[in-house]
């Protein structure tokens, strides 16, 4: 079907992109790899030169570097869990047969359209505010000592505030791969007497493996590099500091382009070793 | 199965899923009830559900103090912008992609995919310097170019996802009637690829609105749009929770309205063709 004619036609539609992405991957990335290796200090000097595997030891020694790695493995591990048991429960119970379905559905959905520094920020204030919040007046109700969240239980608060965010993704997805589940084999199963929770564990689930290990994958990817919510609540403060603020604090805070160049490189090569698992997996995809 | 278990059944399942749904959308909800409140009753306690004396009066404030205007406009330019920038690019790629596969389209797609994965922080630096060098900081311009490479991934893969639901065999009778490529793009495949790319378009749309990285870090006065905007509330003076309320009400309403109408291109678009 392709001639000659039409293959190099295609070359010449592919290029723009390609040549964009490349550039927009392959500039910026030499750039971090070779401010890496260089003491740059642009307040204090510029560019101090070579530094060789300085930066990369410096990052991962400093004091800050491993209470990081920790916040981030609590909230993007925190994150991941409470969505996708939540939304796998809230998969299967939309799949149910209801009155008003797609209502349901849109609200359940819609805290993921909301721009993340607007829910960061009503969580901070109108829910999670000691005095004035939503969550003090119900902890004051029962007769308990309302929580500072976003000082006290500071990681805590920011999983409940992207939990929140990603909950609609999730179920989202699980509920596309529920509806197409065997009826008649769920229907087979209970006729030949498989209680609820059998059915869950031996049918439901094994079908829904595929689907978690893709919202699992995708969810990592964008977690690992939340910005916005720790910005406007904590500012990184009280251990909030995932790996990704802490880059950002050491380039664009206190402008030691090196350290965080280094840092940088760490998040790149953390972010691609997911990146390849979930590539495989769309890739088989692609095939078929 | 009996009628009437089912009735039953499908009351329980009603009643807890509505319970759910208003449970997770409940601060959505409180944030456009407080719009309408005065300061004192947003902080009223015990706090004031439906009961309180509706008022405009936030969504002048707001409107009048911040230049809430050009905010509104800035985001309407990055994420409008980059996203149509996006789509005149990709409809090219994906097309050719989708109808003259060859050995190596499959790696070329996923090595765009997979540009998608690199985090942001890690180039912020380079970025940030590029932007300063060419006196693109806190431009429209500079915004517009990122938010379109970012996002220009998704983009490249929903419309090729899109285009290969398109059968060959119409392409094939077209080239029969003497349809040159121009003429086959323009009157037989533009046609049958527009509901694809409004998908394309909605999506992209919602995620550029939406990005909250490269806009809180590469914008000041100028160029910032509204994610910006509601960051400068994070550190407020006074009473405001009404104020707050009104200006992310005003924020995410279009978005919420647009988001309603993408739930299917959601799945597809950001699994990349993962889950079907």
């Amino acid at each position: 079907m392709a001639t000659q004619h039409s293959r190099s036609a295609a070359r010449l539609m592919m290029a723009p992109a390609v040549i964009l992405l490349l550039g927009w991957m392959l500039v910026p990335l030499t750039m971090t790899l070779w401010f890496s290796f260089r003491r740059y200090l642009p307040l204090r000097g510029g560019d101090l030169g070579w530094a060789g595997f300085d930066n990369f030891t410096r990052f991962v020694t400093s004091s800050a570097f491993w209470p990081s790695v920790q916040t981030t493995l609590v909230i993007v591990g925190g994150v991941l869990v409470i969505t996708i048991v939540l939304g796998v429960l809230l998969a299967l119970l939309l799949d149910q047969p209801m009155w008003g379905q797609g209502i349901v559905r849109i609200l359940v959905i819609a805290p993921f359209f909301v721009m993340p520094t607007v829910s960061a920020l009503v969580w901070k204030n109108m829910f999670m505010d000691p005095t004035n919040g939503l969550l003090a007046h119900l902890w004051r109700f029962f007769g308990a000592d309302p929580i500072a969240w976003l000082s006290e239980v500071p990681t805590t608060s920011i999983v409940m505030i992207v939990s929140w965010q990603w909950l609609p993704f999730a179920t989202l997805i699980l509920l596309t791969a529920v509806q197409s589940l065997d009826r008649e084999q769920l229907e087979a199963a209970e006729m030949d007497g498989a209680s609820p929770l059998s059915r869950f564990t031996y049918i439901i689930l094994p079908h829904l493996g595929r689907a978690i290990t893709i919202v699992l994958l995708i969810q990592t990817i964008f977690l690992l590099s939340i910005f916005a919510e720790i910005f406007v609540t904590t500012g990184g403060a009280f251990g909030t500091r995932t790996l990704t603020y802490l880059i950002f604090q050491r380039v664009l805070e206190s402008q030691n382009v090196g350290l965080g160049s280094a840092g940088g490189v760490y998040a790149i090569i953390l972010a691609n070793i997911v990146a390849i698992f979930l590539m495989r997996i769309v890739g088989k995809n692609l095939d078929r | 199965m009996a009628r009437a278990v089912s009735t039953r059944r499908k009351t329980i399942a009603t009643a807890a899923a509505w319970g759910i749904g208003l449970l997770v959308f409940f601060p959505i909800l409180w944030t456009i009830l407080t719009s309408f409140k005065t300061e004192a009753q947003a902080i009223a306690d015990p706090p004031i559900f439906l009961g309180f004396d509706w008022t405009l009066e936030n969504y002048r404030v707001v409107q009048e103090r911040s230049d809430y205007m050009r905010f509104l406009w800035n985001s309407v330019i990055l994420a409008g912008g980059s996203t149509i920038l996006g789509v005149i690019i990709a409809v090219p790629a994906a097309w050719s992609m989708a109808f003259v596969p060859s050995k190596r389209t499959k790696d070329i797609l996923l090595w765009m995919l997979s540009t998608k994965m690199l985090p942001a922080v890690g180039v912020l630096y380079p970025i940030y310097l590029i932007c300063i060098r060419f006196g693109l900081l806190d431009s429209r311009a500079a915004l517009v170019a990122i938010l379109m490479l970012i996002n220009l991934p998704i983009i490249v893969w929903m419309l090729y996802t899109y285009f290969r639901e398109i059968p060959g065999e119409i392409l094939e009778a077209a080239r029969m009637d003497g349809a040159g490529l121009k003429e086959e793009i323009l009157y037989v495949l533009t046609p049958m690829a527009v509901p694809g790319i409004a998908s394309t378009l909605l999506l992209n749309f919602i995620l550029a609105w939406n990005e909250a990285f490269w806009t809180l870090n590469l914008t000041a006065a100028n160029a910032a749009p509204l994610t910006a905007f509601i960051a400068s509330y994070s550190s407020p003076e006074g009473l405001f929770y009404a104020k707050l309320s009104a200006a992310s009400t005003m924020a995410i309403a279009p978005i919420l309205i647009l988001g309603w109408f993408s739930q299917k291109q959601l799945v597809r678009g950001l699994t990349f063709g993962a889950v079907k």
